[in-house]
């Protein structure tokens, strides 16, 4: 017995999705030109799964910024804050998050998925019970996981069957958590976040909105579907990222509780990490200020989300979820979804596939995100090859029926 | 302990059957992953399924230690009794 036996199944999988043409999951940008175009197999490419949502990768204030710390601070902190200190720009942004959500207290964390892990371990422990959405991204999973908590999902969405669930839970545990996300990563779908208020009212619970893929997106300041849902004072807790709107790397919890900041001495995954770069909080502390002063992005995303969705629509192709910047294009099988991806990516478009079990009602999706930085061409000609990739996907559909027929 | 032949057993193999390959016999020690080839995803549905059917909770906790056809069966059992 070998120790890799365990994974024959997934490298059997996906030596056949290589047999296709490029590896979907290893994909090498070689050069990267602007937020939305990088050279990949030595072809100009326009990137639209970047999450890149408000195009600030590239935006001249957050790259001086982080140049400027990296001079003034250094490459890295080399440690953790307990140990090593914490930098006076991580004060700076935790400050800045703080004042921006409207919250007591913020904390950052390394990387998005480690805000996830380290909220959720940290505010669940064993005697409580975490109520999550089916849906959720596995950094909630994890994070659910080793709380110790009781874990019980509810259908994605549903917030009947929250509600039934909770009756039921009523007598166990000390304390319910609800764990939901503003929009889903995958369908690009929201969150119907003031039903699940009202329900968390009625129980007494507490509620986690995890706001990765919709801050700088939603809401009249960009604070979110909580903010866009008017229930801002219902959310326990928020959890968010820096990179997708925010241009970097790294994630953050925040919240109002008098208590909060004790999760600095009981979240394992803030204790015991290296503390964020200096650039990434930095060119943070920038992409803050963007958003703050630059209402105008929040528009441009929107009616290129718009854009993209009509043309995809008008090509035929079917989308998964009411229009929002990630646009889920679902393809009938995996082995379509694999062929159109390699076509795409030929012809100079680059977008996510997602197979499942990584999507949701196992479904096979071509799942793009659009960026405020997308020039109106850019969204015509990804349109047109989207619907040139569709003929071409009709045909050989056909070419297979044809050929199964005869078989 | 799942006994073969009442209702709740009955109950359990008429929804499992639905996820299982056709000419898979369900007994109690059918393994659901490794007989049945039900996979994350699949095995998150049935769980729903029979939650709903039930008027039951099975904390994600428990799923993970079910291997059998019989630990399911135990489960949903303790999760009824429990209510």
């Amino acid at each position: 017995m070998d120790l890799f036996d365990k994974y024959a199944l997934v490298a059997g999988r996906h030596g056949k999705v290589l047999q296709a043409g490029a590896d979907p999951f290893g994909v090498c940008l070689d050069k990267v030109l602007s937020g939305t175009e990088a050279r990949i197999n030595g072809r100009d490419t326009i990137l639209v799964g970047t999450n890149n949502y408000l195009g600030l990768t590239f935006d001249p204030d957050c790259v001086a910024s982080a140049v400027a710390a990296i001079r003034q601070h250094g490459t890295g902190t080399t440690g953790s804050r307990i140990a090593n200190g914490t930098y006076g720009i991580h004060r700076e942004l935790e400050a800045e998050i703080a004042r921006f959500l409207d919250r007591r207290s913020a904390m950052i964390f390394p990387t998005g998925y480690q805000a996830n892990l380290g909220m959720l371990a940290g505010l669940a422990g064993p005697r409580d019970v975490i109520l999550m959405d089916a849906d959720s991204h596995s950094s909630i999973y994890d994070g659910c996981r080793l709380s110790g908590a009781t874990v019980v999902r509810f259908r994605h969405n549903d917030p009947d069957d929250l509600d039934r669930r909770l009756g039921r839970l009523q007598d166990q545990g000390d304390c319910k958590l609800i764990v939901v996300e503003g929009i889903y990563s995958m369908l690009g779908d929201r969150a119907p976040l003031a039903e699940f208020a009202e329900i968390k009212r009625r129980y007494g619970a507490y509620l986690l909105v995890d706001e990765a893929h919709s801050l700088g997106v939603l809401g009249a300041h960009g604070r979110g579907a909580a903010e866009e849902q008017g229930i801002e004072e219902d959310v326990d807790c928020v959890v968010g990222t820096f990179s997708k709107s925010l241009g970097a790397v790294g994630g953050f919890g925040a919240s109002n509780h008098p208590n909060f900041d004790v999760l600095r001495f009981c979240s394992r995954a803030y204790m015991y990490t290296a503390s964020s770069c200096p650039s990434s909080v930095a060119s943070v502390l920038s992409a803050f200020r963007q958003m703050a002063h630059r209402p105008e992005l929040r528009q441009h995303l929107w009616d290129n989300a718009e854009a993209l969705y009509q043309g995809l629509t008008a090509a035929g192709f079917d989308i998964c979820a009411p229009m929002s910047p990630i646009i889920a294009v679902r393809l009938p099988d995996e082995r379509s979804a694999v062929w159109a991806w390699n076509r795409l990516l030929e012809n100079g478009v680059y977008v996510n596939l997602a197979l499942p079990p990584g999507t949701p009602n196992a479904v096979c999706l071509l799942r793009c995100s659009v960026s405020a930085a997308h020039t109106p061409a850019q969204i015509d000609e990804v349109c047109r090859r989207f619907a040139k990739v569709a003929a071409e996907l009709s045909g050989e559909r056909s070419a297979e029926a044809i050929r199964v027929h005869r078989a | 302990m799942a006994v073969e032949g009442d209702a709740l057993y009955r109950d359990l193999c008429t929804i499992v059957e639905k996820y299982a390959p056709a000419q898979v016999e369900l007994t109690p020690t059918t393994e659901l992953s490794g007989d049945l080839n039900i996979d994350s995803v699949a095995a998150m549905d049935l769980i729903m399924e029979i939650e709903d059917k039930f008027g039951i909770d099975i904390p994600m906790n428990l799923v993970s230690d079910l291997r059998s056809f019989q630990d399911l069966v135990d489960v949903v059992r303790q999760q009824i009794e429990g209510r």
